[in-house]
């Protein structure tokens, strides 16, 4: 047991310049993510100067058995605080053979708009609140639920402490050292209202690094639950009944809503946003339908509304920014499994470029 | 049941337990961040998650705890603040995190925060927002490094105390120029109770019935008179590494409950210092999957409660002559006696009944050495002629912003009327 400890925790730096590059993409469900590992003669910063790299896309559900390489381009780079040295992650999105980015591929498209000269002018920043549900692994029940059974009520566990209120600490904990490692720009974490439920919190970053930011974020934190034996849900509401779901709200503001008279551009964009609602909530992941009832902290999914301070409305304004005329504003509506790259850039399109 | 062997505690481990940690009984009590997979009885490890890594046959390494004892002060300099506030209820901690820039040494360097009241029922869904005013700074002891504990307190957007924020008017009371002058001293014996996870049943007593009767297990040793001490010892430790005035431990009287004590410490830090020790010592018995309690009186019948006996002296009491100050300020307190009683904690009705060490309820008294008595003085106090008192009438589940605060108005600020005055001397044998 000791001997593996110790190998895994191999320091090679005195040994070799190579380094380990896990490959990092997202998966035929645009939602499991997937990795493999490489030697690299020596470590590496600047993600243009890794090579791209393929996979067996039949092998998940990303290309047919006869044509089945899809090439792995690399994005971006994190330090791994799995291996640590000079070893890292990279994220990476999916192409064709001849260039052509593959349909579980939103990063390419989310990429076009946030090099439209218009919006790279607004400097979209994004604060995004992943929450998650832990599981217990054999039962999918959630971690701390008596199985067969179900805890008391909602009320003493947001931000609670103690053995009968907080399920599963060690592993948030453990994801926010290992993130801030990473270089992810991870800003905060709390318990949340459902017992076993979570939140991190990634921001404010700037553009397209917010999706590689979550999704490098996400890809930690299953490989943390997964050394801790506990499964990992990004559900949108995962225990039906009188539990609260999980989202994703993304808090946004552009170079002009930070500036002075920033909160007349706040509310023209809620305006836009509204007249879009449809799209944006067919984009907010699968299954908001369970979660976005209007009850537990969200609005009902066929209404838009918004209100400064209201936690029942899609779109949030704190008030802060209302008293200070300037700021950003909160939009409730992704849920937890939603996609980054497709709410970020949809966000920055409407907008920025959309015009009604 | 077994008591809680050894634990690996958060900020030291460095090797990886090894399988012959224990059995069953001792996994279950202590959160062991290993959990055999192949224990029988897979409902031993229901509804029980604290399990942080599953050793499974073939021995996958713990790494969670690895990555939770980092040190990240070599690759960044950022820090992590965790912001601690009091609930709904008055008595529950909440606590959330958030990266600040670079490590701070004053609680006004940190930026003021918000929270969401609709989820502890502090404010409404439609105007959610509290703002979290940083205070007090604690290093933390779960996270090392250069992090920190920040105990804040709680106001509307529009600068407001929200009921529940008591800090306020104890700071308003400790800057008054007259307490301030007299420096005021606490030092709070805080008692609680561990209880088994699920069963709420006191540790150490068996499920279904009771120990033998109290007498061995005040200071006591042994596994058949000491139940959580890896609690009180980590705590401890934990206190002082975080910088707080914690002064002692003992075991108490009734077997699964301790106590531990803060002070001496100067007007509003009294309180700040105990909320921030009663936060880590609930993180410890999350870890250790064992619930805590503060309510006075956990087991009805012939079971000591548990209380938090709040000593207390000024500058003059200190101070030749202090005696008499001492006994001045008692007559004070017996005044107001009502008025104490209803702030000193919930459910004390239960615990002061008389026995156990009380005094009841309803009755003001005081004595030398007396511990059946509302205020005790010690001998020396009395042989040496200054010194200090002790309360003995909070709960253990007292607000030391509210027992703190009213300690000093009613001592230091309360003037009663002169017959008033005459008329207490008289019904409690004081001569001032």
């Amino acid at each position: 047991m000791s001997l593996l400890n110790d190998l895994i925790n191999l320091d090679l730096t005195d040994s070799t310049d190579k380094i380990i590059a896990e490959y990092i993409w997202i998966g035929g469900s645009g939602m499991d993510l997937r990795s493999k590992a490489r030697t690299l003669p020596g470590p590496v910063s600047d993600p243009s100067k890794l090579p791209k790299w393929n996979y067996d896309g039949s092998s998940t559900n990303q290309a047919p058995g006869d044509d089945s390489e899809v090439i792995l381009y690399p994005q971006a780079i994190f330090k791994d605080p799995f291996r640590r040295g000079n070893n890292i992650l990279v994220m990476c999105d999916a192409y064709t053979p001849a260039g052509e980015p593959i349909p579980t591929n939103k990063r390419f498209n989310a990429a076009k708009i946030f090099s439209h000269p218009d919006v790279v002018a607004e400097e979209p920043w994004y604060g995004i609140e992943q929450e998650y549900t832990l599981l217990q692994k054999d039962t999918k029940w959630p971690v701390g639920w008596p199985v067969g059974g179900f805890p008391g009520p909602q009320g003493p566990y947001y931000c609670g402490v103690g053995a009968d209120k907080s399920f599963g600490r060690d592993i948030v904990d453990s994801h926010y050292k290992a993130c801030l490692y990473a270089g992810v720009n991870i800003s905060g974490i709390n318990g949340e209202v459902m017992p076993g439920q979570w939140e991190f919190q990634v921001g404010p970053s700037v553009g397209i690094s917010a999706g590689d930011q979550i999704w490098i974020a996400r890809y930690i934190l299953e490989r943390i639950t997964e050394i801790a034996g506990a499964v990992l849900s990004f559900d949108p509401k995962p225990i039906p009944g009188d539990w609260n779901g999980a989202g994703a709200h993304t808090n946004y503001s552009t170079k002009s809503m930070r500036n002075d008279g920033g909160f007349d551009i706040i509310k023209k964009a809620i305006e836009k946003l509204g007249l879009r609602h449809k799209e944006h909530i067919s984009a907010y992941g699968e299954g908001n339908e369970r979660r976005l009832t209007g009850r537990h902290e969200t609005a009902d999914i066929n209404t838009f509304s918004w209100g400064v301070a209201n936690r029942g409305a899609s779109v949030r304004v704190g008030r802060d920014t209302e008293k200070d005329g300037k700021g950003y504003f909160e939009d409730r509506r992704p849920a937890s499994n939603m996609d980054p790259y497709v709410v970020t850039s949809m966000i920055a399109e409407t907008t920025i470029i959309w015009k009604p | 049941m077994a008591q809680i062997l050894a634990p690996s505690t958060q900020w030291q481990m460095r090797v990886p337990k090894s399988s012959t940690l224990g059995s069953p009984i001792a996994t279950k009590m202590w959160s062991s961040l290993l959990l055999k997979r192949n224990m029988h009885g897979a409902a031993k490890a229901t509804g029980k998650f604290r399990v942080l890594a599953l050793q499974s046959d073939n021995s996958t390494v713990n790494r969670v705890e690895q990555l939770l004892n980092m040190d990240v002060t070599p690759y960044t300099d950022k820090i992590i603040a965790e912001y601690i506030w009091i609930g709904g209820s008055g008595l529950d901690t909440r606590s959330k995190s958030r990266t600040i820039s670079k490590p701070v040494q004053h609680p006004s360097e940190l930026p003021k925060w918000n929270y969401d009241g609709s989820s502890t029922g502090q404010a409404p869904g439609e105007d959610s927002e509290v703002i979290l005013y940083p205070q007090a700074i604690f290093k933390d002891p779960f996270r090392g490094g250069n992090n920190i504990l920040v105990i804040c307190d709680t106001y509307t957007p529009a600068g407001e105390p929200i009921p529940t924020n008591k800090r306020h008017k104890a700071a308003e009371i400790f800057s008054n120029k007259k307490v301030v002058d007299e420096v005021p001293w606490f030092g709070i014996e805080q008692e609680y109770t561990l209880l088994q996870q699920n069963v709420k049943w006191p540790l150490g007593w068996p499920v279904g019935g009771y120990p033998g009767p109290q007498g061995p297990y005040y200071c006591g040793a042994g596994a058949d008179k000491s139940f959580g001490r890896d609690i009180s010892d980590a705590h401890y430790k934990a206190c002082l590494y975080a910088g707080i005035n914690i002064s002692g431990t003992n075991g108490e009287v009734m077997p699964g409950q301790w106590e531990y004590q803060v002070g001496p410490s100067v007007g509003i830090e009294a309180g700040d210092h105990i909320w921030c020790s009663r936060y880590i010592l609930e993180r410890i018995t999350e870890q250790a999957g064992v619930v805590l309690s503060l309510d006075p009186k956990p087991i009805e019948g012939d079971w000591n409660g548990a209380g938090c006996h709040t000593n207390y002296s000024t500058k003059s009491m200190r101070e030749e002559g202090g005696f008499e100050v001492i006994k001045k300020a008692i007559l004070n307190l017996s005044l107001r006696h009502k008025e104490h009683i209803s702030a000193y904690g919930e459910g004390n009705e239960r615990r002061l009944t008389g026995k156990h060490e009380t005094a009841s309820i309803n009755t003001f008294s005081w004595g030398v050495a007396n511990r059946g008595c509302s205020i005790r003085v010690g001998r020396d106090t009395e042989k040496n002629g200054k010194g200090y008192l002790e309360d003995r009438r909070p709960a253990s589940n007292m607000d030391p912003y509210v027992v703190t605060g009213l300690l000093a108005e009613t001592t230091i600020l309360y003037e009663p009327t002169l017959e008033a005055e005459a008329l207490a001397a008289q019904k409690i044998a004081l001569k001032v």
